[in-house]
């Protein structure tokens, strides 16, 4: 025998509650990494490769507050600019759907492989999309979802506009970590509406990553003191501020996540005391047989964590390979394209884990640490 | 009877503290025991035996006054220490066995000798060795609740020998035994001293009992009446 087997057959002795503690670990910590995954989805949305040289320009007054399509020429003389499309968000419903979970986007398709050049396309049907002013491209996972294939028709309703689109389908992109979006021709939207001389934002491609904060500083100070201000901030950056409008959202998980975390140290300490408690005339054996204060709160903090760690592995790897394996877009209705246990949300677990084994052991390991052998022996089992 | 004392005691007094009262359990003792002897103590409840063995075995520290054990002062002694010299130098044997549940006749004689740097092998070896001396070498992998009451004192008194310590204390060893078993495990206790030379301190109720050591002392609301 020796003392990890010891600490183990300890920890195991009594398996219905072993199991049930190793259970409520297992279930509180896969709750905390959904709750995570979530709120990294929130906070901390996907990287596309090439976003590290894009920027979103943006009305100062408001994301909904268009800008002047007479800003282009001069957006593109400035210095690091080197690719530019305007970007309008439409905001439809598609085949009369109460919530569509996609959105739609009015671009210049001629600038599809300059500003986002991760969207893989077949040279054809970008072809057959610059050429055809009602056609659109629809992203691998809307295509899926709906079963929509190249030459399909693709009717969107406005909402936001008071218009209708009556698209069709020109090819199918994939390859960015948002496959959800359609595209679309501005020019269509332009002239739905009788060409108001307006875009929503613009989004640009700077010629290198080095240059994208000079050339973000440019293009704030070009239309300073203008009728329309923008902002411009790399896509990072707008994608974060977009999500700080779920502000609520994100301090209710939080909120939520300390409770599982609190919760989950009130059925770990319980348990641990109780094992224990029902110990101590048999941890008194230990110490009169030789064996240490520090020896027997080493083999409680043991146990303890030994018990976390197994939670942690279940709990955490069940989630990990649970959303490793889903298909997030339609599991989630959309709201979430993928659903990822990052390596820093697996840490955060392992770290409550290990957190939970040290805290439920305390008071256990102090009241052993103060049991005289005497006082020990004489309880009851 | 051996005549080198083992333990030298004097003027031993251990109080309890009980909220606000002072209560005395043991009171100015002094006592010698020989090395190789197999000593009684006997009393009524509540005359300090359990305690005045407890302070011998190193788990409990006296109020005032000289335990002396194989030349260490108990009193003396830190935490620590005590542990380590208890490990090495005090076997215990208990009335209601103490035995680990979930573990094997085996694995309860071995425990002491994880605090030792023995290799496997000659834990196994030490482990056989014990558990043959009480002839239960055809129990090593029975657990506790497998074994009948005398069976499992005999793994006791097994995990009390196999450090070969110089002394072994037992606390009412026969409490809980029926007459056949008891007699197994005195005898066994009373071999130890004739011819292990190991010195034997046992409490004990019983006056079958204590027959079976070599000197027999009684307590009395903690003073020594008979030495």
């Amino acid at each position: 025998m020796t003392i990890p087997g010891f600490i183990l057959k300890n920890a195991f002795r009594n398996k219905r509650r072993a199991a049930l503690c190793v259970l409520s670990v297992a279930a509180s910590l896969f709750l905390l990494v959904s709750l995570l995954v979530v709120l990294n989805e929130f906070t901390n949305p996907p990287e596309d490769a090439g976003a590290s040289l894009r920027i979103a320009v943006r009305n100062k007054v408001s994301l909904a507050t268009p800008l002047p399509v007479r800003q282009r020429p001069q957006i593109m003389k400035i210095e690091g600019v080197e690719a530019l499309t305007p970007l309008s968000f439409f905001g439809g419903l598609y085949k009369g759907e109460e919530n569509t979970f996609f959105a739609q986007f009015a671009m210049e398709p001629e600038q599809l492989e300059m500003v986002f050049g991760e969207a893989k396309l077949p040279r054809d049907q970008l072809a057959a999309w610059i050429a055809n002013r009602t056609s659109c491209i629809v992203g691998a996972d809307t295509a899926k979802r709906y079963n929509v294939k190249v030459g399909d028709k693709f009717p969107l309703v406005g909402q936001i506009y008071p218009v209708d689109l009556d698209l069709t389908v020109a090819g199918i992109y994939e390859g960015t970590t948002d496959d959800r979006n359609v595209f679309f021709h501005h020019k269509y939207l332009d002239e739905l509406l009788g060409d108001p001389g307006t875009v929503g934002m613009w989004y640009l491609k700077a010629r290198s990553a080095e240059e994208v904060p000079a050339t973000i500083d440019r293009l704030n100070a070009a239309f300073a003191n203008t009728s329309a201000e923008v902002l411009a901030e790399t896509e990072r950056a707008f994608q974060l501020s977009f999500m700080s409008m779920w502000a609520n959202i994100k301090v209710l998980i939080s909120s939520i996540c300390s409770v599982v975390v609190f919760a989950l140290v009130l059925v770990s300490a319980s348990t641990m005391s109780m094992a224990i408690r029902e110990r101590l005339r048999e941890l008194s054996v230990l110490k009169a047989l030789g064996f240490r204060r520090h020896e027997l709160v080493s083999f409680i903090l043991a146990e303890s964590f030994g018990l976390s760690a197994v939670g942690f592995v279940l709990g955490a790897g069940g989630a990990w390979l649970l959303y490793g394996s889903i298909d997030a877009p339609t599991l989630t209705g959309g709201i979430f394209p993928i659903l990822e246990v990052t390596p820093r949300i697996l840490g955060t677990a392992a770290l409550v884990a290990a957190a939970l084994g040290v805290v439920s052991s305390v008071a256990p390991a102090i009241s052993v640490a103060r049991l005289s052998v005497v006082a020990g022996l004489k309880t009851l089992d | 009877m051996a005549q080198t004392p083992i333990v030298r005691i004097r003027e031993l007094t251990r109080v309890f503290r009980q909220g606000e009262i002072n209560v005395t359990a043991l009171d100015r003792i002094s006592l010698d025991i020989a090395a190789g002897e197999f000593l009684t103590l006997m009393g009524p409840s509540g005359s300090g035996k359990s305690t005045l063995l407890h302070i011998i075995a190193g788990i409990d520290r006296p109020t005032s006054g000289d335990c002396i054990v194989q030349e260490h002062n108990i009193a003396e002694m830190n935490e620590s220490a005590l542990a380590d010299w208890r490990n090495q130098n005090v076997g215990f044997v208990f009335q209601t066995f103490n035995l680990i549940p979930v573990l094997s006749a085996f694995e309860n004689v071995e425990l002491p000798l994880l605090l030792t740097r023995l290799s496997g092998k000659e834990r196994r070896r030490l482990v056989t060795t014990a558990l043959e001396m009480v002839g239960l070498a055809d129990r090593m992998k029975h657990l506790p609740k497998q074994l009948s009451g005398g069976q499992q004192q005999r793994v006791a008194i097994a995990r009390a020998l196999v450090t070969d310590p110089k002394l072994i204390v037992a606390d009412e060893p026969t409490g809980n035994l029926d007459s056949h078993s008891a007699a197994d495990v005195l005898e066994i206790l009373r071999t130890l001293s004739r011819d292990a030379g190991k010195t034997v301190i046992m409490v004990t109720h019983d006056p079958k009992a204590a027959a079976y050591g070599s000197r027999s002392i009684h307590l009395e609301k903690g003073e020594l009446v008979t030495n």
